[in-house]
């Protein structure tokens, strides 16, 4: 498995896990209050954090207990890359028509913020799963 | 996606008629990573043209030794 590859596997389950966790976490307060009144920014602002510090501190690790024959990125992963950006910014468009929409309608900022923050995941595990199956069957 | 590629490829039999050259030092010679080779090797990612003539030129054969282009409804050799 390539360095790219791998990099996009660290991704890919730190992505699910963060996001599943704040989603757990709204749900939980939400049983106890109106799911508006849920102090999500914090939490949302914790999960992307983490999401971030988590990606970088994985790929080091796996660095450091199984190295990549080299860390250059080549032409077939820039070309996997862009497949998949491609794919992942399209998805991205489209869901962020929700959050634009409940702008327009003037929801509440918990929903338009989530709905937000749910494209961008949305958009970037379209994007990742992409890679990791072009990587797997081919492009 | 993911859909295999119509083009075949010799390149595994060069590299065993070039003293069982590696797919490492292949990789090293045309500036890819390793995994870009057994890609190619098993038609699950086809090379730019450039990549291709780079390819060819390690082996001194023809572009058309090493890449083969099966056309849709061709029979496979």
């Amino acid at each position: 498995m390539s360095y790219e590859e791998r990099g996009q596997w660290v991704y890919i389950i730190v992505g699910v896990v963060t996001f599943s966790a704040y989603v757990a976490f709204v749900l939980s307060q939400a049983a106890t209050t109106a799911v508006t009144e849920v102090d999500y920014v914090p939490a949302m602002l914790w999960a992307i954090g983490i999401a971030i510090a988590l990606s970088i501190a994985g790929r080091i690790l796996i660095e450091i207990v199984r190295p990549s024959e080299t860390q250059v990125e080549d032409a077939r992963d820039r070309d996997i890359g862009r497949f998949g950006e491609y794919l992942g910014g399209a998805v991205l468009a489209i869901a962020m028509i929700v959050p634009f929409a409940l702008t327009l309608g003037g929801a509440d900022l918990f929903w338009i913020a989530n709905g937000m923050y749910l494209a961008y995941v949305l958009g970037s595990f379209v994007g990742t799963t992409v890679k990791i199956i072009a990587y797997r069957r081919g492009f | 996606m993911g859909k295999p590629t119509r083009v075949t490829n010799e390149i595994r039999r060069l590299r065993f008629d070039r003293g069982e050259m590696t797919q490492a030092d292949l990789a090293q010679r045309i500036g890819v990573t390793r995994q870009t080779i057994i890609a190619i090797e098993q038609g699950r990612y086809s090379p730019s043209l450039e990549m291709a003539f780079q390819i060819a030129g390690v082996f001194d054969v023809p572009l058309d030794q090493v890449f083969q282009y099966q056309p849709k409804g061709a029979p496979s050799t």
